[in-house]
């Protein structure tokens, strides 16, 4: 069954026929949105995470069709004029880029995750609770936590 | 200098901003998909297979059954061939099977139009067997009225090694001797990109396969065995990857979508695993039983350390007994002076196929050798870390089983500097006479490795520079960047080598066999070791092209001449520039009457293996009655050599330090011993850690200079997973007095330990 919908997805407006069984993850792929990555296909490791109306959810267990109306943001549309956002840069600052392939999902947690938190001091054990449901096999978690630190920092002198 | 600083990683920005291409970011029209059939069963034969319902489904195009398949048996692991014949790997398998082997075995496939059409398919494919008995561990498929599980039984190989002495004599003429059986578990990479190929035709003959692999022309290789077919025509290219660990040191899923386009005009077809399917039907890591002695005298001399391993391949062979083999001989660089016997056992069982995976072997080796090492100092009375000083290698040491010198050795400052950093002495004083339900321990053990599989395995490395016309330069090289950062270490090598700036080299990061130098891959850790001299060798060849190219343009001497900061300059007055390597290309390319395309052009032959060496310290807390662990600190301290690139090596340290954790605190691949089931082949049931189940991990370098590098540098990849086991293990029993000699030290068998000793 074919259902038509309408979303923004970063920034621009998408008028799409889906397949009602599609995942956001299928549709955002068939569009070029590459990013975003499927390492389970369950909500189990969070490669695919992408922002519905700022807030992070596995695309590859949330139907196309609930994205209808809504605001979707992948990692494609965090740089702006050939420069990276904060967080991306934090990454490659912070050596939190090995593998790379649960790196999309695990920026745009990261990116959600700060943005909630916008000027507050925050620990360790908040950033780790705050991106658990991200898996990463590479980096044993140590550097992404000080991209996460390294971003937040940032946004806090700003 | 490039070496030894951290530029920004060559594929960083590709990464973060989701630019990076993987395997299933390729896509072509009219791409078709295929799904395994997979057995229901852990051992037996099929006795009928009906696939009339899956032909007739929507978007079916082809069934495929082991009826349908080529009669050759192959071996899948990612070795280099090699040209003795006693030491070729087992080839025991075909790309579907009617006797099978493991729950989740390869019986037919089906190719859709879409996955989900294969998927479905495949549900409908009705297979019937003729049950075998399931052996799932030693005791079973070792036992005398145990079914063959291959043609030849059910034992791939055994092996045996005495060195530096007579066995006996040390360990009669000793102190005290410890004995004890220590046990590894099946644990799975779980690399967060799953198994995925696709193949095509480019006419009749030519077969282009593109993979997430390590080993791109090995692959090539096992591809032509698998399919009888030239190697020459088969193309492979391998992309961005995400995540490998060994796992994709194996031939998976090649040969099969080589295979069916072939039978399929050609057309594209991916196939593409599933979490659950790669779990279980890809390759784990060996799990072992390791019967281990030590003997020692009152004054802390180490006399001898006897390993007998039992290693579990699985249903397939694939690295098989290369594993233990492997285990065994890198760890004769750590207790250098004292007897070493080393024996191991390789068997078949019921269980999903085990190869290659971070440091091979030597985290089971060196569990079972650490623990003992502990037991023993114990035994007689003396500070852990003290023992281990006295008997780890020194610089110029002879390694008992190669008969060479061991040419840079820094375990013993390595040893000392995590000392101080856990504050060992200060701490044993505090967490001593502990009673009551929460304890803290202190543990310590050491590992050494390998750079390389020499003189094993023939170690060939290949690079290619080119001048492009801007004066920045092209590298290619057969090694694959599988995460690590190879790419950005050689671009920093031959930056440094050539004189010119790191952003001015550009890697090619795909490698394509039909275009890349040759190279066996990522695996071993070898590649910063045995690809440094390549990158070295061709670097040094395209600045002499260059010097000499200088001299015909201007007529001065090459000896006069020099390269820095991407200009030709006199080589005794470097700001005296001459000329910029941009005017030099550009001259070079375009000069109606002189010059050509500047390249360079090299294969190398490694024909040594320097041996790293490093260890673990931490400080953790045991809750007796919850059974559960926290780990306060934890330290690797690591002699790589020198370092190239201090955040990547550090990186390279944390990830295995976070696989070690989980290895040594949750991860085990359960299987049923009734059926051979695996029982948690998912990331919800099957525990890698996660964010919170890790502590703040601390790494730190003792930078030894190894002669024998290019570079002076050692391995770095695997090692770091090593260690940390044994540590909790030696920290778990430091603060209890239980030894646990069983990876995972999870809560259920912390449980049974801690009842059986009494404390519950």
């Amino acid at each position: 069954m074919k259902r038509a919908i309408t979303m923004t997805v970063n920034n621009r407006k998408l008028a799409l026929d889906i397949d009602v069984r599609s995942s956001l993850l299928d549709i955002l792929r068939e569009q070029g949105l590459t990013s975003v990555k499927q390492g389970c296909g369950v909500g189990e490791c969070g490669a695919c995470t992408v922002l519905v109306d700022d807030i992070p959810v596995d695309s590859c267990i949330y139907l196309a069709a609930w994205a209808d109306g809504k605001n979707v943001r992948t990692v494609e549309g965090e740089c702006r004029h050939g420069k990276l956002s904060p967080v991306q840069q934090a990454y490659v600052e912070a050596g939190a880029v090995q593998c790379g392939f649960c790196t999309p999902g695990l920026v745009m947690t990261t990116t959600s995750f700060l943005e909630r938190n916008k000027g507050k001091k925050l620990s360790r054990e908040e950033i780790r609770v705050g991106h658990a449901g991200n898996l990463c096999r590479c980096t044993g978690y140590e550097t992404i936590v000080r991209a996460v630190e390294l971003a937040a920092k940032k946004q806090n002198e700003e | 200098m490039t070496v030894g600083t951290s530029p920004i990683r060559k594929d960083a920005v590709a990464k973060v901003t989701g630019k990076a291409r993987y395997t299933d970011d390729f896509t072509m029209p009219g791409m078709l998909h295929a799904a395994y059939v997979r057995s229901t069963i852990a051992h037996g034969t099929v006795s009928r297979i009906d696939t009339s319902a899956a032909r007739s489904m929507d978007g079916v195009e082809a069934v495929f059954t082991f009826e349908d398949v080529p009669d050759t048996l192959f071996a899948t692991a990612g070795h280099p061939h090699s040209l003795d014949p006693d030491h070729v790997d087992v080839a025991d398998r075909l790309l579907l099977t009617k006797h099978v082997r493991y729950h989740g075995d390869e019986v037919a496939i089906v190719v859709a139009s879409s996955k989900l059409a294969a998927k479905e398919a495949a549900r409908a494919v009705v297979v019937e067997y003729d049950e075998l008995p399931v052996c799932v561990d030693a005791a079973s498929a070792l036992a005398d009225e145990a079914p063959s599980i291959h043609a030849d039984g059910n034992v791939i190989k055994s092996h045996e090694f005495i060195a530096g002495g007579d066995l006996n004599t040390a360990v009669d003429g000793a102190d005290a001797v410890i004995s004890g059986q220590y046990h590894t578990p099946v644990v799975q990479h779980c690399h967060m990109e799953n198994h995925i190929a696709y193949a095509y035709m480019d006419d009749f003959e030519h077969i282009v396969v593109v993979t997430s692999t390590q080993i791109p022309h090995i692959c090539r290789r096992v591809v032509g065995q698998a399919l009888d077919m030239p190697w020459g025509n088969v193309r492979v290219i391998k992309p961005y990857i995400g995540g490998g660990f060994g796992n994709k040191q194996d031939v998976v899923l090649e040969p099969m979508v080589a295979f069916l386009t072939t039978r399929l005009d050609g057309r594209p077809i991916k196939l593409e695993l599933d979490r659950e399917e790669c779990m279980t039907s890809t390759r784990t890591r060996h799990s072992a039983i390791l019967d281990c002695r030590a003997a020692a005298d009152e004054d802390g001399t180490l006399k001898a350390v006897d390993v007998a391993m039992t290693s579990n391949t699985g249903a397939y062979a694939s690295h098989g007994h290369s594993i233990p083999s492997a285990g065994g001989a890198k760890s004769c660089n750590l207790y250098p002076r004292s007897v070493i016997r080393f024996s191991a056992l390789t068997h078949y069982s019921n269980i999903p196929a085990a190869g290659a995976m971070r440091a091979y072997g030597s985290p089971q080796v060196i569990f079972g050798l650490e623990c003992a090492l502990e037991d023993i100092a114990r035994k007689i009375g003396m500070d852990s870390v003290d023992f281990r000083i006295k008997n780890v290698a020194r610089k110029m040491d002879i390694n008992p089983l190669s008969n060479k010198p061991i040419r840079s050795a820094g375990i013993v400052e390595c040893l000392e500097k995590g000392r101080e950093l856990i504050q060992w002495d200060e701490k044993k004083r505090r967490f001593a006479n502990q009673e009551g339900p929460v304890r803290r321990g202190l543990g310590v053990a050491c590992f050494s490795y390998g750079s390389g599989t020499y003189p094993v395995c023939v170690e060939i490395a290949g690079c290619r520079l080119i001048l492009n016309q801007d004066g920045s330069v092209h590298m290619q090289v057969g090694a694959t960047e599988i995460g690590q950062g190879s790419d950005t270490a050689f671009a920093q090598m031959a930056a440094d080598t050539l004189g010119i700036s790191y952003d001015k080299v550009h890697v090619v990061t795909t490698q394509d066999t039909d275009v890349s130098p040759f190279d066996t891959g990522a695996y071993a850790s070898r590649q910063t070791y045995v690809v440094a001299p390549a990158v070295k060798k061709a670097a040094l060849e395209l600045k002499t092209s260059v010097l000499e190219y200088v001299r015909e343009m201007t007529g001065k001497e090459t000896a006069s001449l020099d390269i820095v900061d991407n200009n030709v300059v006199a080589a005794n007055q470097p700001d005296c520039v001459i000329a910029s390597l941009a005017d030099v290309a550009i001259d070079a390319y375009y000069h109606k009457q002189r010059g050509g395309q500047l390249t360079a052009d090299v294969s190398h032959k490694t024909r040594t293996n320097a041996p790293s060496f490093g260890c673990t310290f931490v400080d953790l807390e045991v809750d007796v009655p919850m059974c559960k662990i926290h780990i306060h600190q934890i330290f690797n301290v690591h002699d790589a050599g020198q370092i190239i690139h201090p955040l990547l090596a550090e990186g390279q340290v944390h990830g295995g330090m976070g696989m070690a954790v989980g290895m040594a605190l949750f991860e085990e691949l359960l299987v049923n011993p009734d059926n051979g089931r695996v029982l948690n082949n998912n990331l919800l049931d099957y525990k890698i850690p996660t964010f919170v189940d890790i502590p703040d991990l601390g790494c730190s370098f003792v930078e030894t200079m190894e002669p024998t590098a290019a570079y002076g540098n050692k391995s770095l990849g695997e090692p770091p997973i090593i260690s940390p086991g044994p540590a909790i293990r030696n920290a778990i029993l430091d603060a209890t007095g239980v030894a646990v000699n069983r990876m995972p030290m999870s809560p259920k068998v912390l449980f049974t330990h801690f009842h059986d000793a009494g404390l519950l």
